[in-house]
């Protein structure tokens, strides 16, 4: 034997009433019939029964309120023999006639099915769901009979993220990475004719002025001097702009504007160049904070598209630590690369005598259909003056 | 600040800008940077923490004398006084 | 600029248009001698005489039917049915005769008449005295329905029917004549075919006309209190609706409520209601909800008849369970 028991229909319910009877004693229930309507407090609602059997007896009236789990029918399982549970003699009788007409119909409540599917949604939340990519199923609604409203979609689309899916492997990222980066050495290497000439250039002048500089400044505003490299490069390019050119096909389109395009390792390997826009333009002070600003986002992984697209010319520099000289591929479209070797003492002819001073190699690599040697050089002179007199940049 | 909090305090701002980097097997007596893949930029981020967290600024013409773990902790102890 | 009541502003375009026009006329039970049962034409027989202000029998039927004829004729009829209630009498003529005979002649005759009515409840005048018919007269095509809510509407919109030529219906509530306000009272004719909004807001939008419109204002008073900023729509014009300017509300607010002192069943509220679901059915965020008069006869002891007509009260609550 099993009871039917009044059921939780609310996370607050504490009674129900019991409006009617669907099912009287002796039929035959299924799992899943609808056995009994219960009024709560926000509607009616029909509740199924969720076992195969026959109604033994009805214990409760229409029309009565008893609380949660108060049992409310008797119901003999499949299979079982006809129970000799006993029946309180006053609620058989009762039960077994038809119960009298239940009370006026109340148009204003609809009766909602308790295996009703997901929850009502306002148009005009479905429509702001839609918009803001938010996932229904995932919203809880605060209207009535459960019904998601507009501020519920923003509640939701406004909800802490959930923890991110797990990043992928540091390896799996790591080699999708060295496949972007094979593609377009490999293209470069095969589509642009390069040549590279170089330039030993003196930084005594450079070094000098950074260190009194940087003296002169707080510590947050400091300058490195791979922006000093970069100011003079952006500067020089005015003066040969045909190296701030893309390859449109069969032909260089040359740019107004200098978008220089800094080569930056990432942690654990791999490199991206993405752009300060407009780097002529920018002071020393400015040209830093957004060289630290694309530092810190290419190693978060937090770069703009634009600053992936738009580099006009890529600069790399091995700084400290590197190899004397950069001999590079240049990153199609772009027409050329400025390398810079690292800041390391060298012996120089000084007017006729031998001094020591510390010098970088520079590399002008560039493509051979759009500018030749000569140009080039011009170039180079043309840094090489700029890093003479760094106060000027 | 004692000594030890000093250091923890190093490798911790260490940590933030190297944060793949194990900063247990950090020898103390060698060149950080022979051991840790941190460019010009990341020791400008870590001396630019070092000046927030602990109030100490730090010149450029000293940067020489800040190589090793065990020498950044001695040339910031002694600052610190 | 001048100030005045809204019963005088009526008043102030009828002597404008007696003057200015001489087929323009004024008909009706006591707007000569006793100066208009609602003191409107107070004043009007001595200056213009009896040929312009008329003194009518108590026969709706026949002096509206008589309007209907001397606009067929030409003159400019101003017929005023001393409200709503008594109209009934009349819509044979209105409904059969001003709405229809320009269709019915293919387009030869014109109806230029205009019917000025008291309309609504709140006064105790009980149970047959009370209606507010309107949105019966506004269900009805061939004809334009006017509901003036402000002292410069109950000036210009008179002045604007005048020049349709087409039979208009303006209501006027009976509780808006001692209304005052400042107005330009040299203003002339006002646009009679837009809604209009008086408060704006943004988090609900109340629809009202005429003698609805002050308790919408008010509501949206004491809702501003509460933090919740509604938006007030006078619609101005019953037929044909200005939907374009309610809707636009509505796509702001998502939510509506729709004030109508007439019984619900059958509103005009349910229609307005219908043409918002209709047109911004993705922007509703809530159910659109009217406040209406209860269906019962209007009751005569005040305190029952106060309940029985939408107050404000009843607004704020309603607005209040859609912002919960």
């Amino acid at each position: 034997m099993a009871e039917f028991v009044m059921p939780i229909l609310g996370a607050d319910m504490e009674a129900g009433t019991l409006v009617a009877w669907r099912k009287q004693a002796g039929d035959r229930v299924a799992r899943g019939d609808i056995i009994a309507e219960v009024e709560t407090d926000k509607a009616d609602i029909e509740v199924e029964v969720f076992l195969d059997g026959v109604i033994e007896t009805l214990l409760v009236r229409e029309g009565e309120k008893v609380p949660v789990g108060t049992p409310l029918a008797v119901i003999r399982e499949e299979g079982a023999a006809p129970g000799a549970q006993p029946v309180s003699p006053a609620s058989a009788p009762a039960l077994a006639a038809r119960p009298a007409p239940s009370a006026a119909p109340k148009a204003a409540r609809r009766v909602v099915s308790a295996t009703a599917g997901a929850a009502p949604v306002s148009p005009a939340a479905r429509e702001l769901a839609r918009e803001l990519g938010v996932d229904l199923a995932a919203v809880v609604g605060t209207g009535p009979e459960g019904r998601i409203q507009r501020k519920d979609v923003l509640a939701a689309a406004h909800a802490p993220r959930e923890a991110p899916t797990a990043v992928p492997a540091a390896a799996e990222r790591q080699a999708r990475m060295r496949q972007a980066i094979a593609a377009a050495m490999s293209r470069s290497a095969r589509e642009i004719p390069h040549f590279h000439i170089s330039s030993t250039i003196d930084m005594t002048q450079a070094v000098a002025w950074l260190r009194e500089e940087n003296e002169r400044r707080p510590i947050a505003e400091r300058l490195l001097y791979g922006v000093v490299l970069l100011k003079a490069v952006a500067l020089a390019l005015r003066e040969v702009p045909e190296l701030n050119a893309v390859w449109a096909g069969d032909h260089p389109e040359p740019r107004e504007r200098i978008h220089a395009g800094i080569a930056i390792s990432l942690r654990g390997g791999g490199l991206v160049a993405p752009a300060i826009h407009d780097a002529d333009t920018l002071s020393l002070t400015q040209l830093m904070s957004s060289f630290r600003d694309l530092v810190q986002r290419a190693r978060a992984g937090s770069l703009r598209s634009s600053e992936i697209a738009d580099p006009t010319i890529t600069i790399t520099s091995l700084g400290e630590t590197g190899a004397e000289a950069v001999y590079g591929l240049i990153y199609p479209p772009q027409v050329a690369l400025v390398g810079f070797g690292r800041l390391t003492d060298r012996v120089v002819p000084v007017d006729g005598a031998i001094a020591v001073r510390p010098t970088i190699v520079a590399t002008l690599t560039a493509d051979h259909r759009v500018v030749d040697g000569h140009r080039g050089s011009v170039f180079l002179a043309a840094l090489d003056r700029l890093l003479q007199e760094p106060s000027t940049l | 600040m004692t000594e030890t909090e000093i250091r923890t305090t190093v490798l911790r701002l260490l940590g933030d800008v190297a944060p793949e980097a194990d900063m247990a097997a950090l020898k103390p007596d060698k060149r950080i940077r022979d051991q840790i893949d941190i460019d010009s930029m990341d020791a400008l981020n870590f001396l630019i923490a070092i000046d927030a967290e602990l109030g100490i600024d730090i010149p450029e013409a000293d940067y020489p004398k800040m190589t090793t773990l065990d020498n950044i902790v001695a040339y910031l102890s002694a600052k610190a006084g | 600029m001048q100030r005045m009541t809204y019963r005088e502003a009526v008043r102030s375009a009828l002597r404008e248009a007696l003057a200015a026009d001489p087929s323009v006329f004024l008909m009706g039970e006591d707007v000569g001698r006793y100066g208009g049962a609602f003191a409107v034409s107070h004043g009007l027989l001595a200056e213009f005489g009896e040929e312009r202000v008329r003194d009518t029998p108590l026969s709706e039927s026949t002096f509206v039917g008589a309007g209907i004829g001397a606009a067929l004729n030409g003159m400019r009829p101003i017929v005023e049915v001393m409200t709503v209630n008594f109209s009934l009498l009349a819509m044979d003529q209105v409904l059969n005769n001003a709405a229809t005979l320009r269709y019915m002649s293919g387009g030869q005759f014109n109806i230029p008449l205009v019917v000025r009515m008291a309309t609504g409840g709140g006064r105790q005048l009980a149970a047959q005295h009370s209606h507010s018919l309107e949105g019966w007269y506004a269900h009805i095509p061939g004809i334009r329905v006017l509901a003036p809510a402000t002292v410069a509407d109950a000036r210009g919109m008179l002045l604007a029917a005048l020049r349709e030529p087409d039979p208009v219906f303006i209501f006027e509530h009976a509780t808006l004549y001692p209304m005052e306000d400042e107005i330009d009272e040299r203003a002339g004719a006002c646009d009679i075919r837009c809604a209009a909004v008086r408060r704006e807001g943004t988090d609900v939008t109340l629809v009202a006309s005429g003698g609805s419109l002050p308790k919408a204002m008010t509501a949206a008073e004491t809702l501003a209190d509460e933090g919740v900023q509604a938006e007030v729509i006078d619609l101005r014009t019953l037929r044909p609706l200005d939907m374009e300017t309610v809707v636009a509300s509505v796509v702001k607010t998502h939510r509506a409520v729709i004030v109508d002192e007439a019984w619900r069943t059958g509103s005009l509220a349910g229609e307005v209601s219908a043409q918002i679901m209709e047109r911004a059915f993705n922007a509703l965020d809530w159910p659109v909800q009217r406040v209406c008069g209860a269906e019962v006869p209007t009751p005569y002891a005040k305190h029952m008849e106060d309940a029985a007509l939408p107050r404000a009260e009843t607004v704020v609550e309603t607005v209040r369970e859609m912002v919960r």
